[in-house]
């Protein structure tokens, strides 16, 4: 297996004296699909703007396909990395399949418009999510996870090799959570390489292969998800103490952590 | 369609109109004879031939040229600032404009020297403005929106002054007069130097049209698209500066067209900008002929373009608000 994205000991910092973490190492291979875990405020937003090239890093380095990001013009990059932000409204009410089609952008000129082809493609993408319904529903209009949808739909317009997810089920209800996440796990099964921060351990389980959690200052743990969501190293990265459950329900099984109030 | 025999037919219309009565068969057959190469006898005095063809052609294309620019650039600024309530001169190319022709008119420069000044500080005002706002390599729009208001409210400072030690008899009036827009002056030179700054950024502005609908999605997510978003956004704030000097240049500050015709034209053909700008275009040239024939055929005097702009554009303007209840959803 090739290694999509390696970060080799970063850090970042927004001004000269203070940096929001350092000698961050990360390897993620094709067809993984890492979580990233971290308390509030710990810079998990900041390093995906870094594996995008959006933040400079104050040292170390980022590879795509083993090539540095700094030799890759921000138009190159979107044709290989694309980022699903999380889902807010637009000022204007576009209709959802321009939003969609908006994804065709790194594959136009400065000049160009998109034709009847990348509207056939933007198309095909929402009607294989299950999302068609929605073209023609104004951005605005649909709820925040139809919303979260539409912007992975653009995403994949973009046709990326990886995709970063930047906290893609914060604001949803349990429906729109599930709808989320089980878009997101089609495409983890289909191939894609996905990396995606979370405020849900929960959810790793679901649909990681691999977890990262990053604290204040630096990574506590990396591996894969049954070697590294312990009660200890939650306990140690949120900093509150988090138990491990497992609960059996018909022939489901499942396991979920949670903080302890007391 | 519709859009398109908009300002066709009320271009053709103001031909017709005026104070200077001259019979409609004589008015074609000068146009035949001027510009189709035909041979009618010319029965009508020379100076229906200079109204048409020196006065009324002239300012009727000024009027559309300048109308489909500031509308332009209103619906470029919108997109680009993420908000359908900005105007073309939320840079300060209004306030600087208006304080070099300030200046033009005081230190009695002619014609040619006023309108160079006035196009001179619009493109500094805004260039003080993009420094201004520069932070850490990029032009957030909160710190372009707060930057434009700083060097408005400076060059209006500026403006006062010069009105403030401006003789009262003659200048005082003069600038006063000149701030509120005319296409009185209009001639044909001044139409040939102004179609090429103005062309050109409306050109600009139209094939970058689709890449606005990406930028209005905010930085992050128009670059993670791909797009170089101070590049465009460069280019875009250097195309309507180009475009709002150039008008104010000409015929002082015309308000609310860049304002209003952008809304308008978003409740009839949808907010996607790939069909926007070209609507913003026809509609604009074709409202500002409408409003400049009512400036020349009202009164007796005409009355200051920038006046009736205003007149129509506030209400209409408050209309489409209180419609859309401030949202454009």
């Amino acid at each position: 297996m090739s290694s999509k994205l390696s970060i080799q000991n970063a850090s970042f910092g927004y001004n000269e004296h203070e940096l929001v973490w350092k000698n961050i190492n990360i390897e993620v291979n094709e067809r993984e699909c890492l979580c990233l875990l971290g308390p509030n405020g710990c810079g998990k937003t900041t390093l995906l703007n870094c594996i995008n090239g959006t933040f400079p890093l104050k040292s170390g380095s980022v590879f795509i396909n083993g090539k540095n990001i700094k030799e890759f013009s921000i138009i190159e990059l979107a044709r290989i990395i694309g980022i699903v932000f999380q889902e807010h409204s637009a000022p204007f009410p576009y209709s959802s399949l321009e939003v969609v089609r908006m994804g065709r952008t790194p594959h136009l000129g400065m000049f160009e418009t998109p034709s009847n082809k990348d509207t056939e493609l933007a198309f095909s993408i929402m009607e294989e999510m299950g999302i068609s319904h929605l073209a023609n529903k104004s951005y605005t209009h649909i709820s925040g996870g139809e919303r979260q949808l539409v912007l992975i739909a653009r995403t994949l317009c973009q046709e990326p090799e990886m995709i970063l997810f930047d906290e893609p089920t914060s604001h949803l209800d349990f429906k729109n959570q599930a709808m989320v996440l089980r878009t997101i796990k089609k495409l983890s099964n289909n191939g894609m390489t996905i990396v995606m921060t979370s405020h849900f351990p929960n959810h790793v389980w679901k649909i990681g292969t691999h977890v990262a959690m990053l604290g204040f200052h630096g990574m506590v743990v990396q591996g894969p998800v049954n070697d590294v969501m312990t009660e200890e190293y939650l306990t140690e990265t949120y900093n509150v103490e988090v138990k491990i459950y497992e609960a059996e329900s018909g022939t489901k099984k499942t396991r979920y952590c949670e903080p302890l109030l007391e | 369609m519709i859009m398109i025999l908009f300002p066709i037919s009320l271009f053709i219309l103001s031909l017709f109109l005026g104070r200077y009565i001259i019979p409609a068969n004589q008015i074609l057959k000068i146009l035949g004879n001027k510009f189709l190469g035909m041979n009618f006898d010319p029965l009508w005095t020379s100076a229906a031939e200079t109204v048409i063809i020196q006065v009324r052609l002239p300012r009727a294309i000024m009027a559309a040229l300048i109308g489909a620019g500031l509308s332009m650039s209103g619906a470029a600024f919108q997109g680009m600032f993420q908000n359908p309530l900005v105007s073309p001169f939320i840079l300060g190319v209004s306030a600087g404009a208006s304080f070099g022709a300030a200046v033009g008119l005081v230190l009695e420069l002619p014609a040619i020297g006023i309108q160079a000044l006035a196009f001179i500080f619009g493109l500094l005002a805004v260039a003080i403005t993009y420094f201004l706002a520069h932070i850490y390599k990029s032009t957030p729009i909160l710190m372009l929106v707060l930057s434009g208001m700083v060097v408005s409210t400076f060059f209006q400072a500026m403006l006062s002054l010069v009105k403030f030690v401006a003789d009262d008899e003659e200048k005082l009036p003069a600038i006063t007069f000149w701030l509120m827009g005319s296409l009185g002056s209009i001639e044909v030179d001044d139409l040939l130097i102004a179609i090429i700054p103005i062309g050109i950024s409306m050109i600009v502005l139209f094939l970058l049209r689709w890449k606005l609908n990406v930028l209005s999605m905010g930085d992050r997510e128009s670059r993670s698209m791909g797009v170089n978003n101070e590049l465009i956004k460069t280019i875009i704030i250097i195309a309507t500066t180009v475009i709002t000097s150039t008008a104010v240049a000409f015929c002082g500050i015309i308000g609310w067209v860049g304002q209003v015709i952008p809304h308008f034209c978003r409740m009839i053909v949808g907010p996607d900008h790939k069909v926007l700008i070209p609507a913003t275009m026809l509609v604009g040239a074709g409202y500002l002929i409408l409003i400049d024939n009512f400036c020349r055929l009202l009164t007796a005097n005409e009355i200051p373009l920038g006046i009736l702009t205003a007149v129509v554009g506030a209400p209409v303007f408050a209309f489409l608000l209180r419609k859309t209840k401030g949202g454009w959803n």
